[in-house]
């Protein structure tokens, strides 16, 4: 009982993430693995941001860069230093933190807009840094040489354990995520969302809890970055740093709630579902982020602690379930 | 005695408003010294300054005998300094408990979430805010924020309180057991220095008051002699003399 009050809030999380990872294989069909693919892709990246946006109170437009430079550092060290996948995984995260800490340590003094507006600069100077990048193949990328698919038993099996490392990925994401929610240092990152001075006068140093912030945010979408390179057989920069793949990031956490752990992962799910219905759909297909623009608007308007925490607020008792 | 804050020639300027100038005291561990003077005489700048919100640009300040000039807020936090807020600065969105908490957990102990819980709650019930402690610190009214921002100060356990104006905008019923709070703090040896607007309030806790007009320590001694001072009165109502012959002319 102790434990059950000691994690409720975890299994709702894991509960979803489970049931996208076990369905393709139910199923077995593999468009249904692909697109449980790209809702765990979501939901890994949906959570990450969380910790800087939900937690923390900071709006990064430009946390896909963290994905796009992970992607390229890991993909880099696979093709070119013959990596293997998970080395390779844990160093486009490693990258992903570094950048993270470098970039923390100049413009999380900004705040509000202004940090906002600084990682569109980032996102925007990283692509066309890499655009310019010989080491890393300039604008034409790079491209997995096929022989890499061969360790995985060839091109068919390496999806498939893509598809379960997807799913790992996801699943340390929300756990990353309850962990910082429920530790002293999620608590220090909640207050300074609230009031940073006030924050800081109750002794929370502000500086270095947003810098860590920042650098947990970053990992996991580094890693996701080297899985879904890997998985598509190039990265180019346009692929790597899309902005508008920032603002649906941002959407997917507003619309399932900030700071809740489970809001983003159903944010993700509910944005991923959507979108794959809107670029199918003869009348939406070329308009579909126009509907991510209105809908983020609608969430900012009517509903701005998202779904979960709207629920939240309606609902008392179910705090300790919608954690 | 020990000296716990030693101020020494302090001052502090922005722009053209020379906020404070040269301020000097010692301030001995276990007492309560009265901050007071008409608004706009800098108090809660030198609230300020003693805390590290706005450094001072001249002077020293030691606390516990280290040198504490430039230092940040949150190293003030953690050396045992707490302070509250005139305008009261609630983290809305989370529960009163976990405000307090987050005073334990980055104040000068460095509680575990565990202890923090715990002593957030002994610290409400001290503050009479324990029915209130799972609700969010938004919906409290202004006089509950106010024990609030107390009740995170003291959740810190510091050795130094700073209190700005907790007992403004209060009533009369509410003032007594503010003031009541704050006598039950310093017998737990907690020394403070509050600023107050309410007199007959200010007078009857300080062990000593420190007057401050236009950033300028103009008065410093016992409740009674700073009552009977002809500068403090001066700096309150004008000049009496002046204010005499003025009726007298007339």
């Amino acid at each position: 009982m102790k434990l059950w009050n000691r994690y409720s809030g975890l299994i709702l999380p894991v509960l979803v993430v489970a049931a996208l990872a076990v369905w393709p294989v139910i199923t077995g069909k593999p468009a249904n693995r692909e697109s449980a693919f790209t809702i765990l892709k979501a939901v890994a990246l949906a959570s990450s941001l969380n910790i800087l946006l939900g937690y923390t109170g900071y709006v990064s437009f430009g946390h896909i860069v963290f994905y796009g430079f992970g992607g390229y550092v890991g993909i880099f060290l696979l093709t070119e230093k013959g990596w293997s996948l998970w080395t390779a995984i844990l160093a486009g995260g490693a990258a992903s933190g570094i950048l993270a800490f470098l970039l923390g340590s100049a413009i999380l003094r900004l705040r509000g807009a202004y940090f906002a507006l600084a990682t569109i600069g980032v996102n925007e100077a990283m692509r066309a840094f890499i655009n310019n990048f010989e080491l890393f193949g300039g604008p034409t990328g790079i491209t997995l040489n096929f022989s890499v698919y061969r360790d995985f038993g060839g091109a068919a099996h390496a999806l498939q354990t893509s598809f379960y490392i997807g799913a790992g990925l996801a699943l340390l994401a929300l756990l990353l995520s309850y962990i910082v929610r429920t530790s002293k240092f999620g608590l220090g990152l909640l207050a300074i969302r609230e009031n940073e001075d006030a924050a800081e006068v109750m002794g929370v140093v502000a500086p270095r809890a947003k810098t860590w912030a920042y650098v947990l945010s970053a990992i996991i979408p580094g890693m996701v970055g080297v899985l879904f390179f890997f998985k598509n057989g190039n990265v180019e920069p346009h692929d790597a740093f899309p902005l508008h793949a920032s603002i649906e990031l941002l959407v997917m956490v507003m619309l399932g709630g900030q700071g809740t752990v489970l809001g983003p992962i159903l944010g993700a799910f509910a944005y991923q579902g959507m979108r794959g219905y809107l670029v199918t759909s003869p009348i939406f297909k070329d308009i579909q982020l126009s509907v991510s623009g209105a809908l983020l608007l609608m969430i900012v308007l009517f509903i701005p602690a998202g779904a979960i925490g709207w629920l939240r607020h309606r609902v008392p008792p179910l705090r300790r379930v919608l954690a | 005695m020990t000296i716990l804050l030693s101020l020494q020639g302090v001052s502090k300027r922005f722009g053209g408003l020379q906020a404070l100038s040269n301020v000097t005291f010692d301030l001995p561990e276990g007492q309560i010294l009265g901050l007071i003077g008409p608004n706009g005489a800098g108090k809660t700048t030198l609230f300020n300054a003693i805390n590290g919100v706005y450094p001072p640009e001249e002077g020293r300040i030691m606390f516990r005998e280290k040198e504490i000039t430039k230092a940040r807020p949150y190293d003030h936090a953690r050396m045992g300094m707490a302070r509250t807020h005139q305008i009261v600065q609630p983290l809305n969105e989370l529960s009163v408990r976990e405000n307090v908490m987050v005073g334990a957990c980055f104040g000068h102990e460095h509680q575990d979430l565990g202890n923090a819980s715990k002593i957030a709650d002994e610290v409400l019930e001290f503050v009479g805010l324990a029915p209130r402690a799972d609700q969010l610190a938004g919906s409290l009214n202004v006089a509950q924020k106010k024990r609030l921002e107390m009740a995170r100060a003291l959740a810190a356990r510091p050795y130094l309180l700073l209190l700005d104006e907790v007992l403004a905008g209060l009533n009369p019923s509410e003032i007594d057991s503010m003031v009541q709070t704050v006598l039950r703090i310093r017998e737990q040896g907690i020394t403070i220095i509050m600023i107050e607007h309410v007199m007959k309030a200010v007078m009857n806790v300080s062990d000593r008051i420190l007057v401050l007009d236009y950033g300028v320590q103009i008065a410093e001694g016992s409740p009674e002699e700073i009552a009977k001072n002809e500068k403090v009165i001066e700096a309150y109502l004008g000049d009496p003399k002046l204010a005499q012959q003025l009726l007298e002319e007339e």
